[in-house]
């Protein structure tokens, strides 16, 4: 479970650039959900992931996982319980590393990191058997420097690691978003698995309405660095994107004129 | 042509200058560090060593404490780029300035010679090899095992998150690494490296200067960026085997520059010999590349 309240955040303070990316977050996740998150640009999406897994520190508010406040630690310090996988399909790995390597820098995240041999020779079983599931036949190439992989296939290798060991909720930063439809299309179908297999918690950001309502249990939009409204369960059944406008027009009395939120 | 003397003398201080490019490799190439403190820490690691000699301490344990005292140089210059969030090379380069001063005041003179005292050394002349023979035996054992520790360390669980640390540090810290722990390890670990160089070359030559750290990183550089031009560092062994080769190598085109008669150099060029090798070892893989590109059909 993660929780986060009335989380604030003012870049720039001062300055004539001041931009207030959160004001007033305030969200749920309990055990088990899978959460989407859309929202326009600059309504806080990636801030208020960022927050969640400590790259930036809110100026007041407070973040609360599994009942131990972790508002003041910092990313490394999160990272037992939070796990994650970014927009950029080269910032969730390591491209001079091999695959093995990255597996094995993932098994470890969180814990106490020794002298002994990273790529240990019982976790080359398990790192086979989690690539095989991808069905890419990268099972075959533990070895391969990871530079020599697509895209897709990093970002899929990405979301493995992110769920080699347990979480107590899984970040997912529009990991689709800079990937081919097909390829966006498979990671998707490929993290829905996962989440479900392994019965995860996760917060999926996401830039379109159709793919906010299609994957996850409930939907969040934001809007101006707050929550503007929370849909799950009968509510959200049967939902179309075009009735997700309406709800945010009557919510916030305005028009959407975003034309990244229609197009989605 | 070279003389056997001329040929081991280079040998020898291209062994030392091996220890110098692992460390360099360790900043520069792991941790993406460009640190300039060894250029400090190698006169660090002699002046300490030295002194500790002077005063009557095992030559073995002088080496180790100029280990150490090179380790606490980069911890300094890795503190101030962590903690005080200084710019790395700039950070490197306050250490560097302040280390002159230290050094002067751990030698209490610009010089300290070592002409009669006991060194790491003495007892290896002993062994009935030729005089000049002598470091180089012993260089390259300490060379071979820093070799061998640093590359278990490199595949061990911290070394992997010191290399993811310097690849990616967003994707290391999502990882739960504290990136910064890292680098003030490896800086560190970078500059106890030179700060053994310097105390191996101040026994091997017989004194330690307070200006003998001039230029080491250069030489150090060239050495790492010409071993890699002929060894590919695709794995860590490799990168690890082309300091070595590459710092031999160095110190052997150097002595033979200076040897040449026809060429006509003298020891005071040195420091322009250095910078067009520098310049070679940096150019020529890319003219290599695309020469052979000329002659090879691109296959489809």
């Amino acid at each position: 479970m993660i929780s986060a309240d009335d989380l604030r955040l003012t870049f720039g303070k001062g300055t004539p650039l001041e931009n207030p990316a959160l004001r007033g977050m305030s969200l749920t996740v309990n055990q088990g959900e899978f959460v989407t998150v859309i929202g326009s640009n600059g309504a806080g999406k990636s801030t208020f992931l960022n927050a969640l897994a400590g790259e930036v520190m809110v100026d007041s508010g407070q973040i609360v996982v599994d009942n131990q406040d972790v508002t003041r630690l910092p990313t490394y310090k999160r990272a037992s319980r939070v796990a994650r996988v970014f927009q950029d399909p080269l910032a969730g790995t390591c491209e001079n590393l091999s695959i093995e390597e990255n597996l094995a820098l993932a098994i470890k995240r969180g814990q106490r990191r020794g002298l002994s041999t990273a790529v240990k020779k019982q976790y080359l079983g398990q790192f086979r058997e989690s690539l095989s599931s991808l069905k890419l036949g990268l099972e075959n190439r533990l070895g391969d420097k990871m530079g020599l992989l697509s895209g897709g296939q990093r970002q899929a290798v990405s979301l493995l690691m992110a769920s080699l060991t347990p979480s107590s909720i899984l970040l997912l930063d529009e990991h689709t978003a800079a990937l081919d439809p097909k390829t966006g299309a498979f990671v998707l179908e490929l993290t829905e698995k996962i989440i479900e297999e392994q019965k995860l918690t996760a917060l999926m950001v996401t830039h379109s309405m159709k793919q906010a309502l299609d994957v996850g249990d409930r939907t969040v939009m934001l809007h101006q660095g707050q929550v503007v409204f929370d849909i799950a369960g009968k509510e959200r059944e049967g939902l179309e994107v075009k009735d997700l406008l309406g709800l945010f027009e009557k919510q916030r009395g305005l028009e959407v004129d975003d034309d990244s939120l229609l197009l989605g | 042509m070279l003389s056997e003397i001329a040929f081991y003398g280079a040998l020898e201080t291209g062994l030392i200058y091996g220890l110098v490019a692992f460390g360099i490799y360790i900043s520069f190439r792991v941790l993406d560090f460009p640190d300039l403190t060894v250029d400090g820490s190698f006169p660090l690691g002699a002046a300490v060593s030295a002194v500790l000699i002077i005063h009557g301490w095992n030559p073995w344990i002088a080496t180790g404490a100029a280990v150490l005292a090179g380790m606490a140089a980069g911890s300094v210059t890795a503190l101030l780029n962590v903690k005080l969030k200084i710019l790395n090379l700039l950070a490197s380069i306050l250490t560097m300035i302040a280390l002159y001063s230290v050094n002067l005041r751990v030698m209490g003179r610009p010089n300290v010679a070592l002409l009669s005292e006991q060194t790491v050394l003495t007892p290896w002349y002993d062994l009935g090899l030729a005089y000049h023979q002598v470091p180089v035996v012993l260089f390259l054992i300490v060379v071979l095992v820093a070799l061998f520790l640093l590359w278990r360390f490199m595949k061990s669980e911290t070394g992997l998150a010191m290399r993811a640390t310097g690849a990616n540090p967003r994707m290391a810290r999502a990882q739960g690494i504290a990136t910064g722990g890292m680098i003030v390890l490896g800086v560190a670990l970078s500059n106890g490296l030179v700060g053994l160089a310097g105390a191996l070359f101040a026994q091997s030559q017989g004194a330690a200067d307070v200006t003998m750290g001039v230029g080491v990183i250069v030489i150090g550089l060239a050495s790492l960026i010409g071993g890699e031009a002929l060894i590919t560092p695709n794995t860590v062994i490799r990168a690890l085997l082309a300091c070595v080769v590459g710092a031999i190598i160095y110190r052997l085109a150097i002595a033979f520059a200076l040897n040449a008669d026809v060429l006509g150099l003298q020891a005071q060029d040195l420091n322009l010999i250095t910078a067009v090798l520098v310049t070679l070892a940096i150019v020529l893989p890319g003219v290599r590349n695309s020469v052979v590109s000329k002659f090879t059909r691109k296959k489809a």
